[in-house]
């Protein structure tokens, strides 16, 4: 490492720095994009075999190609401008849709020091910069200046903004128990406690505590990144396919790898908040990356399993969940936990 | 040549003039409104750049978040007829003029002037590596806890007050209640009826 280093301030001078976390924003990135690849090929062999079928398996053996064919086949597609669309705002929401799903990668720890940017409010720039993934959504689907694309658009505007306070106060929990907004310091927190001293590490979890929130916040994670059965800016038996509906070829593409993206980051988010992140489940098995990989991977499977399973919800029905079950629950539990923290019981300590 | 902060600063405050200037020249509601996102945006980069971070994200957090989705969901469905908005602009320019010139003249006051200065922050001198989150949060619950609870219960009478303008009384539509369709088992929806076999003859 030290050796890279002395040979980067030889080549790059002063401007090492900078070329170096360029270096670390491409080893982010590209494994992520692979990630997101290999995402749709493993979706749909799981769903696949949930339905008795085989999935794909013509491309390479087992079908592992499939994903580069399918990329390929979407770079070379044309893209269509629709007549009355807003040219500019037209090319730029699935930007604006990806940007922020990658930018939050900034500051997800993969380690105690792997990770790119360390910084103390990491959990507040999460919140902040995945607000912002709604607006690629809403822009696509006034946009296209089609009455399917701006219903799509409007039913995820109303649906990212409710679930927002239900996702927020679970974290509002999460950093109360841990005392910090700091992504590596929460998981820290999780890695003390009763259990982890009896070298049962994975009852120290934030998921047992705090089972309800860590239910609510993935649950919340599938609506705000309108996947099955929440996704009714698609709704293609109902609206086409919502906000994506005039896109064609890349740019279609480009809203897919945001979506692909985002529910990495969900899974990533609740494995550090809720199942600590790197740390071994056992005392006798080291932390490590691995860790965290694996249980990315777990999460991934239930939004595939939740897909496979569940009938898309009603619109209505999607609003009450959010406002009326989830927000009052998350509430109740903001007050339970803050009294529990000021008792004699309290386990933070 | 000008250090890295100093570029920053002025590429961020260029972006949000221009963007600022934009939201009112725009024709299109929709552009003004975005441009207004991206004026929010390039505010919280520059806060970010005074070090004030935990303002800066929430700055993000709440206004381009929540707040203009919300703005630019309704903008996106009014049908504004900019020829019928414009028609009053000379009669109503001298009125705008006025008011225009009294906040430079208020602003200036208030940045400029010796009458008008903030009083010397009394604030306890921080670590430099102190987390801003942290030391806003302990002074919010102790100095200034008062002030604090005061914006909640405003607040809290915005929103009381907001529904009560838009209430009109509970709903004279049907609706379905959730629970109840949950709750609902086959006996209560059917009724088996025994009878015996006819015989055609």
């Amino acid at each position: 490492m030290d050796t890279l280093m002395q040979w980067g301030t030889g080549v790059f001078g002063t401007t090492w720095s900078a070329v170096w976390v360029l270096i670390k924003i491409v080893l982010i990135v590209l494994p992520l994009l692979l990630g997101v690849a290999y995402l749709t090929y493993f979706e749909r062999k799981v769903i696949g075999y949930m339905q008795v079928r085989i999935g794909p398996n013509r491309v390479g053996p087992l079908g592992l190609i499939q994903p580069i064919a399918d990329g390929v086949k979407l770079l070379l597609k044309e893209i269509v401008i629709p007549t009355g669309a807003n040219r500019f705002l037209f090319v730029i929401a699935p930007m604006l849709s990806l940007a922020p799903a990658l930018a939050a990668w900034a500051v997800v720890p993969f380690t105690d020091t792997l990770v790119l940017a360390n910084i103390d409010a990491s959990l507040l720039y999460i919140l902040a910069i995945g607000s912002m993934g709604v607006y690629g959504v809403v822009l696509a689907g006034w946009a296209s200046n089609s009455k399917y694309a701006f219903l799509g658009a409007m039913r995820a505007a109303a649906q990212i903004v409710s679930y927002e306070i239900a996702m927020g106060f679970a974290l509002v929990v999460v950093l109360m128990v841990s005392g910090s907004l700091n992504l590596v310091d929460i998981v820290h927190a999780q890695q003390k406690g009763t259990f982890a001293d009896m070298g049962l590490n994975f009852l120290s979890w934030n998921w047992l505590p705090l089972l309800p929130l860590f239910v609510v916040y993935f649950i919340s994670g599938i609506a705000e990144t309108n996947r099955a059965p929440f996704d009714v800016a698609e709704g293609e038996s109902e609206i086409v396919a919502g906000f994506h509906v005039d896109y064609s070829g890349m740019a279609f593409a480009v809203f897919f790898l945001a979506e692909y993206t985002e529910m990495i980051l969900i899974a990533a988010l609740t494995s550090l908040l809720f199942l600590g992140g790197w740390s071994s489940p056992v005392a006798f098995l080291p932390d490590g990356m691995v860790w965290m990989l694996a249980k990315m991977c777990f999460m991934l499977f239930f939004f595939l399993w939740f897909r496979a399973t569940f009938p898309r919800y009603r619109y209505d029905h999607i609003m009450r969940l959010g406002w009326k079950v989830f927000i009052p629950l998350t509430v109740v539990w903001l007050f339970v936990v803050g009294i529990w923290m000021l008792s004699p019981l309290n386990i933070w300590k | 040549m000008m250090d890295f902060k100093t570029t920053v600063f002025f590429f961020l405050s260029a972006m949000l003039i221009f963007a600022a200037l934009r939201v009112i020249t725009a024709r299109n509601p929709v552009h003004a409104v975005l441009h207004l996102i991206l004026a929010f945006f390039t505010a919280a980069g520059l806060w970010v750049l005074l070090q004030a971070e935990f303002l800066a994200m929430v700055l993000v957090m709440v206004y381009i978040g929540a707040v203009m989705v919300l703005f630019l969901f309704v903008v996106m469905m009014l049908d504004i007829n900019l020829d019928q908005l414009r028609q009053g602009f000379w009669s109503y320019l001298p009125l705008g003029t006025v008011i225009g010139i009294l906040m430079v003249i208020e602003m200036g006051m208030v940045l400029g002037s010796r009458y008008f200065q903030v009083p010397d922050s009394d604030l306890p001198n921080v670590a430099a590596n102190a987390s801003n989150t942290q030391e806003l949060g302990a002074l919010l619950s102790t100095d200034y806890v008062y002030p604090f609870e005061l914006a909640a219960v405003i607040l809290l009478v915005a929103v009381i007050a907001a529904v009560a303008l838009t209430f009109r009384g509970p709903k004279k539509t049907r609706y379905t209640n959730p629970a109840d369709q949950i709750r609902v088992k086959a006996a209560d929806r059917m009724r088996i009826v025994k009878m015996p076999v006819e015989k055609q003859d």
